[in-house]
């Protein structure tokens, strides 16, 4: 019988998630820290993204994905956190007993005390947004082509339509015109874009690609190779108006229609999802529903810049350091008050948040579930409106962070505290 | 010179030519497409019918419920999975009842056993996720559900390792006959054999029409499917049926072998026979009928939508039979369902023919019916997978995440001898690119792996056939040359 090596802390996905809460965990104490990563690099995504607006908050320099990434690889390496590349996890049981396969290890299973979820997400699919038509190649996640781009150095195709406007898209409809394809047009369901402002700016309009709003892909053609799609107007529940049907050549259509957090394995080991962010339910500590189990990142919820997910990979590496040292008492499981969604706000992060665990101020992040103009958002604790903010625009494609000082919280018997947006008074 | 040359590999093309290896002949396999079962083979429903469905006489009822009874074997030998999991005809109402009855008395005719009708409360015990409105349902413990490409793969590797010589990207433009020898102008090469077997799906009238006045002729007729996430696939327990009625053959609902749940096909006759293409009415249409079945399928989860075209004869039932004016011509065309349950029936019957043709055939005493091992790695216990690394560390690199495909199975698909040449082909024999993500994460390293076990470019890597490439060449900066 081998006995199983058993760790403070796993993080499992050594993006920019997974790296900073394992440096965060191994600085405030953790001694056996393990980050399992599926690649041959640490890094994440942010390795394929080689264009720069990454760290400008964390650095308040414009670096390049890989730049940023490198920061933290440099930390974890200089702080001895043991990395095993190359591994895939296969499973995870109750007992934080975690099985894994690589090249090197074979297929064993070890333990973490705390558990640190950060597998980021995947791409929406062609075949999730029931797209009917042919089955030619040609057809590509924007990620997938990033990565063939700028890690193979092989490109797509030659004409191309972007079918969404998010953020990947737009930066790739910018990466595909400076080799040389020829983007034929962007069009999103949508009456606003999903990616921000900036990239429409730098990356489409810069460039003459139009974007065609409340446009969308309902046929793919072509036999062996794609050979164009049939784009039509929806209107304003999202129907096609089928009059307006004009075909689009092009060898290549990339999908940039949102992003999945990736929870098979948060599944398995039993963690409640949340419906709306498709991700685990949270506390303030990046706690899961399921005891030393913590999350962080994409993961959790897509989030729009990196930097906000190393802030998120920092709590949950603080967490999981206090959930080591037994501050968490189980007792108190399930005293907790709750974030609720009130008008106009599509999620909350966290979900969850214990009193007693707030320090002096705890961050909310939220999106919209569309576009405001003038409006407020709202603090509402048991019926008082607390805090009101005066907004111009407000776009479900950036998130809002709200910092709310604890002591408007602690000490008051209440259940929860809920964001709303309400027209300006 | 061969003695026999097989014009299509589907399964009914590999069937016969895994059959006809069992016998000391020379037999050729020609298929125009780049890898083995890329017709019907591959897109259809899956599944291994028990036989009460055809009229009693036909060709489709008689080798129907014989060939049902011939997967274990054949199964076993090849190591494909097969289960009986067993099928439902769901009755909702009294017109519904009558043609149950009519069924299960077809099936008793036609020589199924195990029918039961059942009551609503046993069909609900047995499904407990189907629409509570079902009033009986016909039970056939005998239909079963299987993965048909890797069966024809399978037949045709096993055919390959007993002597059969396959073709592929080798499309027949003629056939002449010269003294009882058939000459077969196939792409660049041509084919000396004593006796043809045009088994080649949607083109076996046109075949035919090379050699003879064709006396019959095939219409396409298109079905549409949903394939669901693994994640639905506990949703249902068997292979369940609406009931034939005026409103049409009704849509199936059925977990896959891999764990998935198919819903599918509606029925369109169409002009084109190369139109697998899904349309918004058709997979609409699919969706209402497989409603009334259960209102808990979950359509969001849906991760491929498909189409499979069917040879639909002129005739109405199968033609299985040596043509009458030209010797040593053997149509087994108009091969529609139950054509994947019926295959080895066929084959069976077809060795018959060759062997009256011959006077006699004699064994191939060399034949082995168990083809080279595959390990498929998800299957082994955990000491066996930790012992196939280390003598093979690329069992121990997972390339396919949603599927959990190791390099190791990949690499061996490429190198079989009927082995897979395109990212399709991969993707057909050990699934990466077949779950959620469908292929977004493994796309470019199952390039780089076919690349490199067939010594070519990444950008040479097709998806399927011809044309079907899907990188266009190097980036700028990709580029690696000084420009002087």
């Amino acid at each position: 019988m081998i006995t199983m090596k058993i760790y403070d802390v796993v993080i499992i996905g050594g993006g920019p998630a997974g790296l900073a809460a394992a440096f965060e965990a191994k600085k405030y104490g953790a001694k056996e820290v393990l980050i399992i990563e599926r690649n041959e690099e640490l890094g994440g995504i942010l390795q394929q993204c080689i264009h720069n607006g990454f760290g400008i908050h964390q650095f308040r320099e414009e670096l390049t994905g890989p730049e940023y990434a490198e920061r933290f690889i440099n930390k974890v390496k200089k702080a001895n956190i043991e990395c095993m590349l190359n591994t895939m996890v296969l499973g995870i049981n109750k007992d934080k007993v975690i099985t894994i396969i690589s090249k090197n290890e074979g297929y064993i299973s070890i333990k973490g005390k705390a558990i640190i979820l950060s597998m980021g997400c995947r791409e929406r699919t062609r075949e999730a947004l029931m797209i009917p038509g042919t089955r030619p190649s040609g057809i590509f996640t924007a990620g997938t082509a990033q990565r063939f781009i700028n890690i193979e150095g092989y490109m797509v195709g030659k004409k191309v339509f972007i079918l969404g406007s998010g953020d990947i898209g737009l930066i790739m409809a910018r990466r595909l015109t400076l080799e040389g394809a020829e983007v034929v047009g962007v069009a999103e369901i949508l009456p606003y874009s999903c990616g921000l402002n900036r990239n429409i700016e730098q990356c489409l309009k810069d460039f003459d690609i139009p974007l065609l709003l409340q446009h969308t892909v309902i046929e793919v053609k072509g036999r062996e190779r794609l050979e164009g799609v049939v784009v039509v107007e929806v209107d304003d529940k999202k129907k096609p108006l089928y009059k307006t049907k004009e075909f689009y050549k092009c060898d290549t259509l990339l999908l940039s229609v949102g992003l999945i957090p990736e929870n098979e394995l948060s599944i398995q080991v039993g963690v409640e999802i949340d419906g709306r962010t498709k991700g685990p339910i949270v506390n303030e500590s990046m706690e899961t529903s399921v005891d030393g189990v913590f999350a962080c990142g994409n993961v959790v919820h897509v989030h729009d810049l990196v930097d906000y997910v190393t802030d998120e990979g920092r709590l949950a590496g603080k967490g999981a350091i206090r959930y080591l040292n037994n501050l968490f008492n189980k007792a108190n499981k399930g005293d907790y008050i709750t974030t609720e969604c009130g008008k106009g706000v599509k999620y909350i992060i966290p979900q969850r948040l214990r009193m007693e665990h707030l320090n002096e101020w705890v961050m909310l992040h939220l999106r919209t579930d569309k576009n405001y103009d003038d409006v407020e958002i709202q603090i509402v604790i048991q019926g008082d409106i607390i805090k009101t903010i005066k907004k111009s625009k407000l776009s479900p494609s950036e998130m809002i962070r709200l910092r709310i000082p604890s002591d408007l919280i602690v000490n008051r018997e209440i259940d929860n505290i809920k964001v709303e947006i309400n027209e300006r008074s | 010179m061969y003695d026999v040359i097989i014009i299509g590999a589907g399964i009914i093309g590999t069937f016969i030519g895994r059959e006809l290896s069992k016998y000391r002949l020379k037999i050729a396999l020609l298929d125009k497409e780049n890898d083995i079962a890329n017709g019907t083979t591959k897109a259809n429903t899956a599944i291994i019918h028990a036989g009460y469905d055809a009229k009693e006489g036909s060709n489709m009822a008689k080798y129907n419920v014989k060939g049902n009874k011939m997967f274990d074997r054949v199964c076993e030998e090849l190591g494909i999975d097969f289960k009986r999991i067993g099928s439902l005809v769901l009755a909702f109402n009294d017109e519904d009842i009558n043609t149950l009855n009519e069924l299960y008395n077809r099936g008793i005719k036609n020589g199924v056993t195990g029918l039961e009708i059942l009551d609503r409360k046993q069909t609900l015990d047995l499904e407990p996720n189907i629409n509570g409105d079902v009033k009986v349902a016909l039970y056939a413990p005998t239909c079963g559900i299987i993965d048909p490409w890797n069966l024809a793969i399978a037949l045709a590797e096993n055919a390959i390792e007993n002597g059969m010589d396959l073709f592929l990207r080798t499309k027949v433009h003629n056939i002449l006959r010269k003294n009882d020898v058939y000459t077969i102008y196939a792409g660049e090469k041509t084919f000396e054999g004593k006796y043809i077997i045009n088994c080649s799906g949607l083109y076996a009238d046109k075949i035919s029409a090379m050699v003879e006045n064709p006396k019959y002729e095939l219409s396409p007729r298109r079905g549409q499917y949903f394939i669901l996430d693994k994640k639905e696939g506990k949703l249902f327990n068997s292979v369940i049926f609406q009931c034939p009625s005026k409103m049409g053959k009704g849509v199936v609902v059925t977990p896959t072998i891999h764990g998935n749940v198919i819903i599918g096909p509606n029925a369109e006759d169409i002009d084109d026979r190369e139109g697998y293409e899904t349309t918004y009415l058709g997979l609409n249409e699919v969706k209402e009928k497989a409603n009334m079945t259960s209102r808990k399928i979950n359509f969001n989860e849906t991760i491929k939508l498909f189409s499979g075209i069917r040879a639909e004869p002129s005739t109405g039932d199968f033609i299985i039979k040596e043509s009458e004016n030209t010797r040593g011509f053997i149509n087994v065309a108009g091969i529609k369902s139950p054509g994947l349950s019926s295959a080895p029936a066929i084959a069976e019957e077809v060795v018959k023919i060759v062997n009256k043709l011959e006077g006699g055939l004699k064994s191939n005493l060399n034949f082995n019916p168990n083809r080279k091992k595959i390990i498929n790695f998800e299957k082994l216990s955990d000491h066996q997978k930790n012992e196939i690394i280390k003598s093979n560390f690329k069992y121990g690199n997972i390339v396919c995440r949603c599927e959990n495909v190791t390099e190791g199975e990949i690499v061996d698909c490429i190198n079989r001898n009927a082995g897979a040449t395109t990212v399709d082909g991969v993707k057909k024999r050990v699934r990466p690119g077949s779950g959620r993500c469908q292929g977004g994460f493994c796309l470019p390293k199952v390039m780089e792996i076919l690349a490199r076990e067939l010594n070519c470019e990444i950008d040479e890597v097709l998806k399927n056939n011809k044309g079907s490439y899907i990188l266009t060449g190097r980036t700028t900066k990709g580029d690696n040359y000084e420009d002087l």
